[in-house]
């Protein structure tokens, strides 16, 4: 009787939690969408629907590993996925993007309920292995696979009209095609976190035996956590093919599952600005440090080291503990 | 001759290449397995140490002169020396930590070591010549087994079963066995336990280290031949499960006759089999083949 008091307490009080910090949440948010609304001004409009991209990517990995408490090393495959079957559904079959983003999310949210399935019956450092093995079972078979071209990939992947209307050749139409795509998630994610379903994710996290003997279905709860984050990071993926015309095999290569991770932890794992912030930062670094070559793996380890070793709350974490609000 | 209507010749030499990539899933995933065991810490710098096990050979040879022999004698020594200064810096800090953070920070260390290497040396690969005592090889009547590939199976079978030993059977062993069970208590019996785990993890790397210089004439030095490799590893720790010493060794030796087995008769499945062979163990056994959920 006393768990279970001391849980209702805590989710009592997580929630308190949750409506003090809701105004600098707002806040922030107000100032992330405008961040995004008016960077084109000064910004290479490509370069920042590259950061949607991956800032929605990000976030759909921390809902995994900062709600749900599991570190995918994999979702790479749901990234590239998403990305040769909306670039295959657009180019061989003639998809409107719309259709076409939506395939490559469906085809990337089957992988997930697959691939989940067998990664949640281990915890830990073994989901880790898990889907890292998984993921390069993936890649193996698209790099096999005769529909991909190899080495190539799909490239010259038509952006079409969106809804037959709107031709997405115009890079304002396409970036608000992607803005759009990106505020969605983000305050799809948002408020799954915030629902009872959130909460339920984030006791699991917490104490998983507890939760169980609360009489909460854990593998199921787990298992949906894992396909609504799936579904997410292939609709990042879908969208990013058309923003480049182009779906490749380093999109479902490992380097992309240890780059989400990086971008999540450099950002703040388990935060709600964090995954935005660490993809625009290791983005711009990919960018504007594209002439060090090879030297951005060196840089993307010692990143990792260092967060880890010193940097563990991340740069929105820091930050929050700073104002004392979550952010 | 032919058997299911594949040439003995091609069978057999598949079959030898499996047992050849079979010794060093064993080697590695006996290391992982060590280091697991005590550090609870999964090394995804494994790949990239094996790697600098090869490029220590290969300086040793260009730099000192020092043949295949002495890089097989000096390497797991450098690497352990490397592998407890990556300890005692790194490591040791995240102890009291979820062990994620372990996994996070080797495998910065992975690319950190990768990149650096690669940045060198490229990615083309430098030959590296196998020791002359052991060129040529025998005519066993149904194939043909160079003499280098038969040291390897033998040497890694060796190091391989004396882990074993040391381990499960000695009084050494035991002491390991107990501090993975509980450090607090063998630590208040005296035995200097943070120590212990120092070397346990040096140990670790030397055995990976060591591998690489066995691979070096087979494979080639090439900063990323770990890369790809710990990922194959992994799978073989999640299939064989890390509970047993014993476990990882036959269950690496196992996967890699089975995709030399694939080689031959499906070769578009043998980069992929062991991932297929570790989403049915997972449905059937999720603890692995040899492993105790915990």
């Amino acid at each position: 009787m006393k768990g279970l008091v001391s849980v209702v307490h805590e989710l009592a009080s997580a929630a308190a939690r949750g409506a003090n910090g809701l105004a600098h949440q707002r806040i922030a948010t107000a100032v992330m969408i405008a961040f995004f609304a008016l960077a084109p001004l000064v910004a290479y409009p490509v370069f920042l629907m590259k950061v949607m991209c991956f800032a929605l990517f990000a976030c759909a990995f921390n809902l995994l590993i900062g709600y749900g408490g599991l570190l995918s090393f994999g979702h790479a495959m749901f990234l590239g996925t998403a990305g040769y079957a909306s670039a295959h559904a657009a180019k061989v079959w003639g998809f409107p993007p719309e259709l076409a983003i939506f395939f490559g999310t469906a085809c990337a949210a089957s992988l997930g309920l697959v691939t989940g399935l067998l990664a949640i019956r281990r915890q830990g450092i073994y989901f880790a292995m898990i889907t890292l093995a998984l993921a390069q079972m993936v890649y193996f078979f698209y790099l096999q696979a005769p529909f991909t071209g190899g080495e190539d990939g799909i490239q010259a992947v038509p952006r079409g009209k969106l809804f037959g209307l709107i031709d997405l050749k115009n890079v304002w139409a396409m970036y608000s095609l992607v803005f759009a795509v990106f505020a969605g998630g983000f305050l799809l994610i948002h408020r799954a976190v915030h629902s009872p379903f959130g909460q339920v994710l984030k006791a699991i996290r917490e104490n998983e035996p507890r939760a169980l003997s609360l009489g909460y279905d854990v593998n199921r709860y787990k298992l949906l956590a894992y396909v609504l984050s799936a579904t997410l990071a292939g609709l990042a993926g879908a969208t990013k093919v058309l923003v480049f015309e182009l779906a490749s095999l380093t999109d479902v290569h490992w380097t992309m599952s240890g780059e989400v991770v990086l971008m999540v932890l450099l950002g703040g794992l388990g935060t709600v600005f964090g995954p935005v912030v660490g993809a625009l930062i290791i983005i711009s670094m990919e960018n504007y440090l594209a002439q060090l070559g090879s030297w951005v793996t060196v840089t993307q380890g010692v990143i990792f080291v260092i967060c880890v070793l010193t940097f563990r709350r991340g740069v929105i974490g820091e930050l929050g503990r700073l104002i004392g609000k979550p952010l | 001759m032919e058997i299911f209507g594949v040439p003995t010749q091609a069978l057999f030499g598949q079959l030898l290449i499996g047992l050849i990539n079979g010794s060093f899933y064993a080697l590695l995933s006996l290391g992982l397995a060590v280091i697991f065991g005590l550090l609870n810490i999964i090394n995804f710098a494994h790949g990239a140490q094996y790697m600098m096990g090869a490029f220590c050979a290969y300086f040793l040879l260009e730099k000192l002169g020092l043949g295949y022999w002495w890089a097989l004698a000096i390497t797991p020594f450098v690497a352990g020396a490397i592998g407890i200064v990556i300890e005692r810096l790194m490591l040791a800090r995240l102890y009291k930590l979820d062990h994620l953070y372990g996994l996070l920070l080797t495998f910065g260390l992975a690319l950190i070591i990768q990149g650096l290497f690669r940045n060198e040396y490229g990615t083309s690969g430098i030959p590296y010549a196998m020791p002359q005592e052991l060129s040529g090889g025998r005519d066993l009547g149904f194939m043909f087994l160079p003499n280098y590939r038969a040291w390897v199976i033998v040497a890694s079978v060796v190091v391989c079963l004396a882990t074993w030993f040391v381990i499960e059977k000695t009084k050494l062993g035991s002491y390991l066995r107990a501090a993975t069970e509980n450090p607090a208590l063998v630590q208040a019996f005296g035995v200097n336990v943070p120590r212990m785990i120092t070397l346990t993890y040096g140990f670790g790397v030397a055995l990976a280290a060591f591998a690489g210089v066995m691979a070096a004439p087979i494979y080639q030095v090439n900063p990323l031949m770990g890369a790809d490799l710990i990922i194959v590893v992994f799978a073989v720790v999640v299939i064989g499960g890390m509970g047993s010493i014993m476990g990882s060794i036959v269950t690496g030796f196992a996967l890699g006759l089975i995709e030399g087995l694939t080689k031959v008769f499906y070769p578009e499945a043998s980069n992929t089999v062991i991932f297929i062979i570790m989403a049915i163990v997972l449905m059937i056994k999720p603890a692995g083949l040899f492993g105790t959920q915990r």
